[in-house]
């Protein structure tokens, strides 16, 4: 496990809200040298903290009307690989995420499509048809934000 | 509105945001100039909000991971706000979503192990306003992730 100190931690923050900001305006915005700020960076992303980015698009100006959250209890546990289930569901493109769950479902999905009648099609014609589904939850997301997390 | 040429670049872009512009404009079929030009229309008209790094809590020692699924008392005219407004003060909560459905808000939430997890369940989360009811749902494992989007 990586330990942080507090640079550490301004630096993620930093780097969390915008991830192409370069290690000399990272450097300026906490007071360290270039080479310092790259240093601290490539120490993060060589120790996993730092795994990746994520572009963030405006999903409604892209046609993308209805983001629909999933909760899905698989019917007949046993007799339905997990395996094959899994590479069903993720092959589907408007399937944007997958997390498998324990409680009162088994797989979360977070669903985007163009409106609610293109969503019903997705939902009838390519996931209450995949084996093993049972019961089915549908949320429709109204808002959504993320935090920073424990980085204070 | 959007074009082919935009379209590609922003599959490109979501398929490995780590690339620089003119890799970029190569696996797209454009001039770097133009690629250059194409994201900073699309950044000034808010279709690409921005580029953020992913933070991985579990090489950070943050094992446990849980959604919570929060009905509100909706009786309430401000349950919503009151209670959002308290679950941003909470530094282990990392999303918050509301929903029209059967649950009102989810809230993500972090914690180094289990034990931790019941602190930040007991002392912070039942201490929320407006709470109806709670269901929690543990990650297990992210089978897919990076919340492309089918352009």
């Amino acid at each position: 496990m990586t330990e942080l100190d507090d640079i550490d931690r301004r630096l993620l923050r930093l780097v969390e809200g915008d991830a192409t900001l370069s290690a000399g305006a990272l450097g300026r915005a906490l007071g360290l040298g270039q080479p310092a700020a790259w240093r601290r960076l490539k120490r993060l992303e060589e120790a996993g903290v730092l795994s990746g980015r994520r572009v963030d698009l405006d999903v409604e100006a892209l046609g993308f009307g209805v983001t629909v959250f999933l909760g899905i209890k698989l019917a007949t546990k046993g007799r339905v690989s997990l395996e094959d289930f899994e590479r069903a569901i993720t092959a589907i493109p408007e399937v944007q995420s997958v997390s498998h769950v324990l409680g009162l479902y088994d797989y979360r999905l977070r669903v985007v499509a163009r409106d609610l009648a293109d969503f019903e099609r997705i939902l009838r014609r390519r996931i209450m048809t995949l084996p093993g589904v049972g019961q089915i939850e549908s949320n429709v997301l109204l808002s959504e934000e993320r935090l920073p997390g424990p980085l204070g | 509105m959007l074009d082919d040429i935009d379209r590609r670049l922003l599959r490109q872009l979501q398929a490995d945001p780590k690339l620089t512009t003119s890799a970029l404009a190569a696996r797209s079929r454009v001039t770097a100039q133009m690629a250059a030009r194409r994201l900073e229309k699309l950044r000034a008209q808010g279709i690409l909000r921005g580029i953020h790094g992913v933070i991985d809590w579990r090489a950070l020692g943050y094992e446990v991971e849980v959604s919570l699924r929060i009905t509100l008392d909706k009786t309430q005219r401000t349950a919503f706000d009151d209670f959002i407004a308290a679950a941003r003060q909470v530094p282990e909560v990392i999303e918050i979503q509301t929903f029209l459905g059967r649950v009102d808000v989810r809230l993500s939430i972090i914690a180094r192990d289990m034990k931790h997890y019941q602190e930040i369940y007991r002392d912070r989360v039942l201490a929320l306003p407006h709470i109806a009811d709670i269901e929690a749902l543990m990650e297990v494992a992210r089978i897919k992730t990076p919340e492309g989007l089918p352009i």
